[in-house]
């Protein structure tokens, strides 16, 4: 604090030390932002954490003004979303701004975890931050279930349907499990009803503190960088890592920048693609519910397409689901499944650079096929791709070993 | 991996998904309906086509009147003269008087509300479903774009009585009788050039219907975008000065 030039700083510094006499106020401000110190080598994919968390902030805004005009009951929830729509003032905006931030969520979080994937960022010591990340990443698709049912049209309606009968493939317990879920033998205004206060109440309220544990257990280890060094084995004589600069004002000003080009692709979606072509709101979701009508084609939304690919690879129903199960799981033991003495995709060799563009590949192809209508050929390249995704992680464990790797520097280049 | 090999990298991953087999796109490529949704005399002429021939058996349960008579133009007055055939407020919604169970007798299915079908089925469908109705043998009215609909082809005063042409096609063994086109057995009150015009106004208002915010969205945004570019380049020189002293 500088010396006070005026009466009214006088003050205000002296409510400062009023309010951290009380509060460690300026405690915590120095550890995890004027004092914390974050690589300087940052590159494009360190902007998704931050602007995950912009999302999220996006989401719990807009979701506050939607619910106090949503109308959780299978009679009226279709109705309140189309007068959100056309009769409350900025109603559209706030519901846009909800449904692409939905998307946008999940956008945001797979490129952040593809950035682990290039520099290691989930290796030791950081394991329990990623083990926290793939939690918000659990929780996040429980979230985004439960909210797309809420609309209730037509894809809300059989979406649920498929998805809470995939936990009826589960012998014995399956059948009951299905009602435990829906609270009724079919999915009807009690599903909606809980549903509802998973979406808004519960599943948020996990997701905030899961958030904390993740920024906490980040904050302990320090960030990791493009090229997988820690900063904090090279500290100068302060005990300042020679590679570290504050992260305020460094990198707050950046992610204001990061969050200002984000807000402008965003905002382009909002303003002039809502629907994104029928990908973050589909066209037979403008259709209400009809529990005696199916739709032609029942999709999830485009973020579970991948996984909902590699269910539909199997021919059995348990063994997909099982494999569905396995494909989420094993992401959890990355940290242990990557065995290389080096983090980053920077100094390890080809093979890695193969594999790691293999499985993009593979995820994104399965995401495409997820949608399509099902023909046997592609019923066919779903199982090659799927193939494709789990050798990724047996390939992992037994290629990173030995696997060639150049030198590491001993400080981190741009 | 450098900004460099990134890239190289992102152009071939793009060049592996676009060699690869195209997707199915559903059902046969429809074609395209022209509908231009800032033109608002169109939509003025959809809207007289759509309380004329849609709204007595089909509801707008979501559309108000004075929304109708803003968006469009209008004015309040014009509107209730003109677009307002029962007992209605200016600020009520487009409902009809048909109940619902008695429409089920009627049709076997009642018709459904019209609110969203703009955005449920996209304008293109749309203006082929309501230029693709013709008279079957046994005089009933059918459609091929939403084969045995239950709609009656409601609009056949304008457009006139058109009847099917079929080619024999050979699949396998069987011999199956397919529609190949339509043709106009007898004219109505419109020319073909005319009534596709009809269809297309009509298409256009039920886009509009589906979504009227879309009419302000777009104008909204620009601005938004102008903003948030100034941001980003004031944002950006803030960045960059900050981070003079970082090498």
């Amino acid at each position: 604090m500088g010396k006070p030039a005026s009466t009214l700083a006088k003050h205000a510094d002296a409510l400062l030390n009023w309010v951290d006499e009380r509060l460690p106020v300026l405690e915590f401000w120095d550890a995890h932002l004027a004092k914390y110190y974050a690589p300087k080598n940052f590159n494009f994919w360190y902007y998704m954490g931050s602007l995950a968390l912009l999302v999220l902030v996006i989401q719990i805004v807009t979701g506050i003004f939607l619910t106090m005009h949503y109308k959780p009951s299978a009679a009226e929830a279709f109705a309140s979303v189309e007068y959100i729509m056309r009769d409350v003032p900025w109603g559209w905006l706030i519901r846009y701004m909800h449904s692409t931030g939905a998307s946008f969520f999940f956008i945001l979080v797979y490129l952040h975890m593809f950035r682990s994937l290039l520099y290691g960022s989930h290796r030791k010591p950081r394991e329990l931050l990623w083990i926290f990340g793939m939690l918000i990443y659990l929780l996040l698709m429980a979230e985004a279930f439960f909210g797309y049912v809420l609309p209730w049209g037509q894809m809300s309606y059989w979406g649920a349907q498929v998805i809470i009968n995939l936990f009826g493939a589960i012998p014995k317990i399956g059948e009951p499990l299905t009602e435990w879920i829906r609270g009724d033998y079919f999915i009807s205004d009690a599903t909606l009803n809980r549903f509802f206060a998973l979406h808004v109440v519960a599943v948020p309220i996990a997701l905030l503190g899961l958030v904390v544990l993740h920024i906490a257990a980040l904050h302990q280890t320090g960030s990791n960088n493009p090229d997988g060094i820690e900063i904090k084995q090279n500290k100068d004589e302060q005990g300042v890592p020679r590679d570290g600069i504050p992260f305020h004002p460094y990198y707050t000003v950046k992610d204001i920048f990061g969050a200002a080009m984000f807000l402008l692709l965003f905002a382009f979606v909002i303003f002039f693609w809502p629907d994104a072509g029928g990908l973050f709101l589909e066209h037979d979701n403008f259709a209400p519910a009809d529990p005696l009508v199916t739709p032609e084609h029942i999709k999830p939304v485009w973020y579970f397409t991948p996984f909902y690919a590699i269910l539909k690879a199997v021919p059995d129903k348990l063994m997909g689901v099982i494999l569905m199960g396995c494909s989420v799981v094993v992401l959890f033991f990355l940290p242990w499944l990557d065995r290389s003495p080096v983090k980053s995709i920077r100094y390890k060799g080809a093979w890695y650079k193969i594999l790691v563009f293999a499985f993009a590949i593979a995820f994104i192809r399965l995401g495409m096929l997820g949608m399509a209508e099902g023909t046997p050929a592609q019923t066919w390249e779903m199982r090659v791709w799927t193939f494709v995704y789990f050798a990724f992680f047996v390939l992992l464990f037994f290629l990173s070993k030995g696997g060639k790797t150049k030198p590491v520097p001993d400080r981190v280049r741009h | 991996m450098g900004p460099r090999s990134f890239r190289v990298s992102v152009a071939l991953a793009l060049q592996v998904l676009l060699a690869m087999p195209a997707l199915a796109v559903g059902p046969a490529q429809l074609e395209p309906s022209g509908v231009n949704i800032s033109d608002t005399a169109a939509l003025q002429r959809g809207a007289r086509l759509f309380v004329n021939y849609c709204l007595s058996c089909h509801s707008a349960d979501y559309m108000r009147y004075n929304r109708l008579a803003e968006d469009l133009d209008l004015g309040e007055e014009l509107v209730m003269d003109n677009l307002v055939f029962r007992d209605a407020k200016i600020g009520e919604t487009m409902s009809i008087a048909m109940d619902p169970e008695d429409a089920d007798a009627w049709f076997g299915k009642a018709p459904p509300d019209l609110s969203l079908v703009g955005r449920a089925r996209g304008p293109d469908w749309l203006y082929a479903f309501l230029r693709s109705f013709y008279q079957d043998d046994a005089g009933g009215w059918n459609n091929t774009v939403l084969p045995n609909a239950a709609m009656p082809h409601v609009m056949w005063p304008l457009q006139g009585i058109a009847r099917p042409v079929y080619a024999t096609h050979r699949v396998g063994e069987r011999e199956v009788q397919v529609i190949e086109k339509l043709e106009l057995a007898s004219p109505g009150s419109m020319t073909p050039e005319e009534y596709d015009g009809a269809v297309r106004d009509l298409a256009t208002f039920l886009v509009y219907l589906s979504e009227p915010a879309q009419l302000k969205r777009k104008s909204i945004g620009i601005w938004v975008l102008l903003f948030l570019a100034v941001l980003v380049l004031l944002t950006y020189l803030l960045k960059a000065e900050y981070w003079r002293d970082v090498h």
